[in-house]
């Protein structure tokens, strides 16, 4: 792995030249028969691989109409094919996400169309073999369903909803992804992506509370599994583990504590990412969903606040209401969303994102800062592909980039923007997103982060960055890993949280 | 699956070179997955491993890296307890490499 090298950054950011075949492959890690037979798909590749690929196509068909339009309403004007990261990546025409997406089309049409039915060659229909199984498996192991060609789209057609059937078919026939499926597995067992066991977690808090005491002579507290506190925090498990991530949980923690906020954490549900979306299975969504659900039920608590989690925001955002009852429009026979949806005080928003609760504060004058703590930082803010395409935050248009910025610029002096064909809804994903931060996959991460990395260098040269602030912990863990090939130090990047930590005033007001 | 060779014997390990049974480690294991890893193993290298080790006994898990960072300065002085010191035994990043040489499983998620 040590060989890989970042590629060159361009002059000018043109389409780049084509190199066919360039990602070529077998693709990531297959996960085992465990890790597949845990979450119910076959354990590996079935006999009846072609049949039951094909069924499943037609199952996800008639269930989502959404999909049927998007394998119809292209017609290939080509405005998506340079924006995707990874395509400008690696130079490999099928990443264009008008070829990626043609993959799956190409069969669409051969079984599900009349006239591919009839003539597929004359229609682009192909024949569903063992080659466009396998192909299907490396090139939709090669897209981040961070749906930046979907802003570009004159159609509108979802890129990361066809990544995300192809990812399904793929997984009923027992070939799925090792690092997605993994992962699935520890959420169901343990409780978190990482596998964090209870008491591991517990002495992670009370070493944190130790050193916030160290550092601040405040008590600042990290609870955990506290009946009756009013927020549930609901935050990736990263943040636990990780850095520079749990200098965000830091700062989260300081404001419940500034604020005199009574908040908890659950042991049982300590996980705020969801990679049932990134393998595109309702059924693993839900089931991952609803250990949230019976913790805020247990815990009593009448708030849900989400950490700094791209995806997770997403999914909280946008299906945790109906998944769960977090929020209004539970089905009226699902007997425990009606009692959560009672439970919860709606004079909030369920859930809220932290960046939400902080700027809130903030507006109420609940909080003070010491911005010169940050002088140390020039701050440019890497937008995350969920939060800024599949959510939103506050009361206005927008506010899923305004809040954030708000609070950078409130805790902190100095704030850039990058370019801003890069940034808020065209932002470029961090290259690691959608069940990609895995080392088998390292090179295409490397090359997929390319875009971002030449927006950066450009503020760093106009600027003087020198911390790239995001609230995704695939953004962090990834640009950790990947900005030192492209001759940053890995400490550029941190948490909004992190520079609230910062900056904030923990004494009386 | 895969295997790795090590004094005449071979253990199994998954597709990335991690152990799949814990109770296979022994030093000359660790030694071989280092020299894999462009690792060479030093006083420094073992408190590390031997701290991994420990912890994962008593928690089942790896610890954070600043669980380890703390206790390593706890143990060596302050100025080892910092990710930086960590990175330079173990570049590839103190979480996973210095887990695959201690013969725990690989942290997984975003991470």
């Amino acid at each position: 792995m040590a060989d890989i090298t970042a590629p060159a950054y361009r002059v000018i950011p043109l389409i780049p030249a084509l190199k066919p075949g360039a990602m070529e492959g077998k693709g990531p890690f297959v996960a085992g028969e465990k890790l597949n037979e845990a979450l119910g798909f076959p354990g590996q590749l079935v006999e009846d691989w072609h049949d039951r690929a094909i069924g499943k196509m037609g199952d996800l068909l008639s269930r989502y109409r959404s999909l049927k339009v998007f394998m119809d309403a292209c017609m290939h004007c080509g405005a998506c094919s340079d924006k995707c990261h990874y395509f400008i990546g690696t130079q490999d025409p099928k990443n264009m996400p008008v070829a990626r997406q043609d993959l799956l089309r190409s069969v669409y049409r051969r079984y599900f169309t009349l006239p591919g039915k009839l003539f597929p060659k004359l229609v682009g229909a192909r024949d569903l073999t063992r080659e466009v199984l396998d192909e299907w498996y490396n090139y939709f192991n090669q897209c981040s369903e961070c749906r930046r060609c979907s802003v570009f789209c004159p159609y509108g057609i979802d890129t990361a909803e066809i990544t995300m059937a192809a990812r399904e078919i793929l997984d009923t026939v027992g070939y799925g992804q090792k690092y997605s499926n993994e992962i699935i597995g520890k959420v169901h067992k343990i409780g978190n992506n990482l596998g964090l066991p209870g008491p591991a977690l517990r002495d992670t808090l009370e070493g944190l509370e130790e050193d916030v005491k160290d550092a601040t002579g405040f008590d600042v507290r990290f609870p955990m599994d506290v009946k009756g506190a009013e927020v549930l925090l609901i935050t990736p498990s990263a943040d636990f583990f990780a850095e520079p991530h749990i200098d965000s949980l830091i700062g989260y923690a300081k404001v419940f504590h500034a604020t005199g906020t009574s908040w908890t954490l659950s042991s049982m549900s300590s996980e705020a990412g969801n990679f049932g979306m990134f393998i595109g299975n309702y059924d693993q969504l839900r089931t991952i969903a609803l250990r949230i659900r019976q913790a805020a039920l247990e815990l009593g608590v009448k708030r849900i606040v989400v950490g700094e989690c791209g995806h997770a925001w997403r999914v909280a955002y946008s299906f945790w209401n109906t998944l769960t009852g977090v929020g209004e429009g539970a089905d009226a026979n699902d007997h425990f969303a009606q009692m959560l949806q009672k439970q919860l005080d709606h004079r909030y928003k369920q859930p809220a994102h932290i960046c939400e609760f902080t700027w809130d504060m903030i507006q109420d004058n609940r909080l003070t800062f010491d911005k010169s703590a940050n002088d140390k930082h020039i701050i440019t803010f890497h937008d995350s592909c969920n939060v800024a395409r599949g959510s939103r935050m506050g009361d206005l248009p927008g506010g899923q980039f305004e809040i954030p910025r708000n609070i950078i610029r409130a805790v902190a002096n100095n704030f850039v923007e990058m370019a801003p064909s890069t940034t808020r809804e065209q932002t470029f994903c961090c290259g690691g997103g959608g069940g990609l931060l895995t080392d088998d996959l390292l090179e295409l991460r490397v090359k997929g982060a390319l875009p971002r990395m030449e927006v950066l260098q450009q503020a760093v040269d106009e600027h003087g960055v020198n911390f790239m602030a995001t609230i995704c912990a695939i953004c962090k863990a990834q640009f950790t890993k990947i900005m030192p090939i492209y001759g940053f130090d890995r400490k550029m990047v941190g948490g909004v949280h992190q520079l609230v930590s910062n900056a904030i005033q923990l004494g009386p007001k | 699956m895969s295997t790795i060779e090590v004094g005449g014997k071979s253990y199994e390990t998954d597709e990335e070179g991690y152990l799949t049974n814990l109770a296979d480690w022994n030093t000359e294991v660790a030694n071989y997955i280092a020299q894999t890893e462009n690792v060479t193993m030093t006083e420094q290298h073992w408190e590390v491993v031997n701290f991994l080790r420990e912890y994962f006994e008593e928690y089942q898990i790896a610890p954070a890296v600043r669980v380890l960072t703390k206790a390593i300065g706890k143990k060596l002085g302050a100025e080892k307890g910092n990710s930086e010191y960590l990175y330079g035994l173990f570049p590839y990043g103190p979480g996973k490499q210095a887990c695959k040489i201690a013969g725990l499983p690989k942290p997984t998620g975003c991470v």
